[in-house]
């Protein structure tokens, strides 16, 4: 018998506690929005999971002015060892409720249970705790004695990692005493609906945190409206275009964490068994969802073959299928769309020449699916080294001296992430030094932390979030009225 | 692959040393193989190894796999106070672990020190044989077990005479002060000659485990260097640790060295065994051991004559987990027999 055949284990969905249907979340209670609604799905089944608000131009307006109302009356006087109080007891609630977050996010995401369970939940709890510390210390921040706060923080997340992406927004805007409307991607509101309910919990005063759920239409409302005194937007390139234009002119502070199209160099020193993990690690992490994914490979040519190899050997024993089953390696692409657009650019790949190698997995009849897929032989000039895909597709290049690697790396109009494989401490620093992106991962990749801060160059974007950096983009100098990420 | 293979085959091995090397395996040329192997990323290695111990067995599975490690266990007593009547006590558990369960499998192996050999074969009568056939090996430590400290002409004595008793396999140790001064030549030189001693005048030969104790090499990138360095010299397994010095065998360990082995079939088509020893006592973590095996090399290497696990406390919690899964029921450890 096949030893391998390891358990169906799923995480019970028994846990969870959902509401049939959900409102929008404003002065700290839901209520039903004006406009339409629509409903989330399971992209492992495309069942319905839950009705959920596409929250209208009134709607966000409601939540702005509650925000507002918050901030002047509540969170601008209340002191930062207050703030900080609540920060902490939200990780914490954080912490208990983590199976059921987990479960949540796997749910209506698509990701593997093991990364929402290891991985999104336990990061969401350390950036509230992390923040929270710095709540009563932000005269050491950087803009001298007494930094203010913005005022209302509109703040648009986006789909591959709900959860911890408004962690991401919320703890360093609330530790730096600013409220909040945030606004969930369409096709993930759920983990933010109940992240709506541990602010509950944690007594957190009415209108310091509102949830406005919808679609894009929902997002420019936010963008658009007076009120708001900073903008804050994880997601594509295209759209925080589009943001960029709307906001110019205005007083309106923004920051942009976008799109990416990572190089991960592979020297032949590299040590390469855990080189392979980290290329896996790398592109199949969250389906390939992740903005800093390391979707180009580059690897030196003398050892190309050899990692390559190992490479489809590795991807052989990648588990792909019930996201919620402990099991799973490869979770379900998040919605029809960004299957398509897999699809699309993975076809436009085999047309320019590429070479296409995909593992060998048994595909789900309902629900969206791609296999891990690596394409070889592709050339800087293909359209799969120049996009960024957001999938579970890797691209090979090859590089014959460390200066073709930088200038191959830097070679793109993305600047937010790469990663250095080598034993040779030297070289790592000399290549990182020279690579134009904001994060560099030497022997490892797709590590977080929250005192780590994290943001692009270029079309990736502006701005910093984590660390002391990520307070910046929340704060203004009493002395010049300015902050530093604007 | 059966017991014969090994016998056939191996005596052609440090031949291919020279044809792998590319010269005679002196410390100059050993070095220059040995490190320009890609180096092992500590955290990375680590980490891999976290992940593997997350998987999941379904409750058929975990059946199959609680028998297969009783069947994969070198049962084992080192000890300065061993006598024989011990041995006999030990030998009588490997043989019948389970007093209760007729259907319970037996271990592998009984892994004693030289001079106990005889007591063992003895005790094993009838029983003594290949695992492969459900009968019991007998393995014996030897090289002046457990520092090596002592002449080359010592050691070979040591494994001839246990050889001569009746041993099936030999855990010899290397020289890790040789190998940490960097004469990898003398630790080459030193498991081929015990490889040699091994030899029994039918031209059949005892198997050959060569203990690492990855425990003092203390890097990762040394223990796959010593990998490399045991196989390549003749090794049948490799395996971690004596059982005397901390930390013995670890996951993260026993994944670098079942990479090794991969490596190593990749290249020649051969399969050499693996043998974690030390510190594995919950049959839990025995289960890790075996879903990074088969994760690793696959699963045919989940046989006696290419994974063991070296162990004395391991067996009981098997048994315990054993007899949970039949009846639902956890007895406690005075159920199961002390050896």
């Amino acid at each position: 018998m096949a030893f391998l055949e390891y358990a169906p284990a799923p995480e019970s969905r028994a846990i969870l506690s959902l509401r049939d249907e959900y409102g929008i979340f404003v002065d700290g209670e839901f209520r039903p929005a004006a406009g339409a609604s629509f409903d989330t799905i399971s992209p492992a089944d495309e069942t319905r999971i839950a009705t959920v608000a596409a929250a209208s131009d009134d709607d966000v307006d409601a939540a702005v002015a509650a925000a507002r109302r918050a901030y002047t009356k509540v969170w601008s006087r209340m002191s930062g060892r207050d703030r900080g109080k609540y920060l902490f007891r939200i990780a914490r609630l954080v912490q208990e409720r983590a199976r059921e977050l987990a479960v949540a996010e796997s749910l209506d995401n698509g990701k593997p249970i093991k990364e929402s369970r290891d991985v999104d939940v336990p990061l969401v709890a350390a950036w509230f705790f992390y923040y929270a510390g710095w709540a009563d210390k932000l005269d050491y921040a950087g803009l001298g004695a007494d930094p203010r706060a913005l005022g209302v923080a509109g703040q648009i997340i986006p789909w591959n990692f709900p959860l911890l992406m408004l962690a991401w927004k919320i703890a360093p805007a609330l530790a730096a005493g600013n409220t909040v409307v945030l606004k969930p991607a369409e096709t993930t509101p759920l983990s933010a609906l109940l992240f709506a309910e541990i602010l509950q919990q944690a007594d957190l005063p009415p209108g310091v945190v509102n949830i406005v759920t919808g679609a894009g239409a929902t997002g420019a409302a936010l963008v658009r409206h007076p009120d708001v005194d900073k903008i804050a937007f994880t997601g594509s390139t295209a759209v925080g275009r589009e943001i960029a234009r709307a906001v110019a002119g205005t007083d309106t502070r923004l920051t942009l964490e976008l799109g990416g199209k990572a190089a991960n160099i592979v020297f032949d020193d590299a040590p390469i068994d855990q080189a392979v993990e980290g290329i896996v690690n790398g592109i199949f992490f969250n389906q390939g969802h992740v903005c800093c994914a390391g979707s180009r490979l580059l690897v030196q040519e003398s050892i190309h073959d050899e990692v390559v190899d190992r490479l489809k050997q590795r991807l052989s024993t990648l588990r792909l299928g019930d996201p919620l089953d402990k099991n799973t390696d490869i979770g379900a692409i998040n919605s029809r769309a960004q299957l398509e657009r897999i699809r699309e650019l993975s076809r436009i790949g085999e047309e320019e020449g590429a070479v296409r190698w995909s593992a060998e997995c048994a595909i789900p009849d309902t629900g969206f699916w791609f296999a891990p897929t690596i394409f070889t032989d592709v050339q800087t000039s293909h359209r799969i080294a120049r996009d960024e895909i957001f999938g579970p597709v890797l691209s090979v290049l090859t590089f014959r001296t460390p200066a073709e690697a930088i200038a191959k790396a830097n070679n793109t109009p993305y600047g937010l992430s790469a990663g250095i494989w080598s034993e040779k401490g030297s070289r790592i620093l000399a290549v990182a030094d020279k690579l134009r992106a904001g994060v560099v991962w030497a022997n490892t990749f797709n590590r977080f932390d929250p005192a780590s801060p994290f943001g692009g160059y270029k079309e990736s974007g502006f701005g910093r979030e984590g660390g002391r950096h990520g307070l910046l983009a929340y704060l203004k100098s009493p002395v010049s009225g300015r902050g530093v990420a604007k | 692959m059966t017991r014969t293979d090994i016998q056939t085959r191996t005596p052609a091995r440090p031949e291919r040393a020279v044809e792998i090397l590319g010269a005679e395996p002196d410390d100059a040329t050993l070095r220059r193989y040995l490190h320009g192997l890609p180096g092992v990323d500590a955290v990375g290695l680590e980490q891999r190894s976290a992940a593997l111990g997350t998987r999941s067995i379904k409750t058929t599975s975990k059946a199959w796999a609680l028998d297969r490690v009783i069947q994969l266990i070198d049962l084992t007593t080192l000890e300065g106070a061993d006598t024989p009547g011990k041995v006999r006590s030990l030998v009588a558990k490997a043989v019948t672990p389970d007093a209760a369960d007729p259907s319970c499998p037996r271990v592998a192996a009984v892994c004693v020190y030289g001079d106990m050999v005889p007591a063992a074969v003895e005790a094993l009568g009838g029983a003594h044989g290949d695992p492969d056939d459900g009968l019991i090996g007998v393995a014996a430590v030897a090289t002046a077990f457990p520092s090596g400290r002592a002449a080359l002409e010592i050691k070979l004595a040591d494994t001839a005479a246990a050889v001569a008793a009746g041993a099936d396999e030999i855990d010899m140790v290397i020289d890790r002060g040789a190998f940490l001064a960097g004469r990898y030549g003398i630790v080459f030189d030193q498991i081929a000659r015990v490889k040699q001693a091994c030899a029994r005048p039918d031209g059949t030969a005892a198997s050959l485990k060569v203990i690492l104790e990855t425990g003092e090499l203390n890097t990762y990138d040394n223990i796959k260097r010593a990998s490399w360095l045991a196989i390549l010299a003749g090794g049948d397994f490799i395996k971690t640790s004596t059982g005397k010095v901390q930390p013995a065998a670890t996951l993260p360990t026993t994944l670098l060295m079942l990479e090794v082995v991969r490596d190593w079939h990749r290249a020649t088509g051969e399969r050499i065994g693996v043998k974690p020893a030390g510190g594995i006592r919950a049959a839990k973590d025995a289960l890790k051991y075996l879903v990074t095996v088969a994760e690793t090399v696959g699963e045919e290497w989940l046989q006696p004559h290419l994974f063991r696990f070296g162990a004395s406390g391991l067996l009981n919690d098997v048994l315990l987990q054993r007899r949970k899964l039949a009846s639902g029921h956890y007895s406690g450890p005075d159920y199961v027999t002390i050896d």
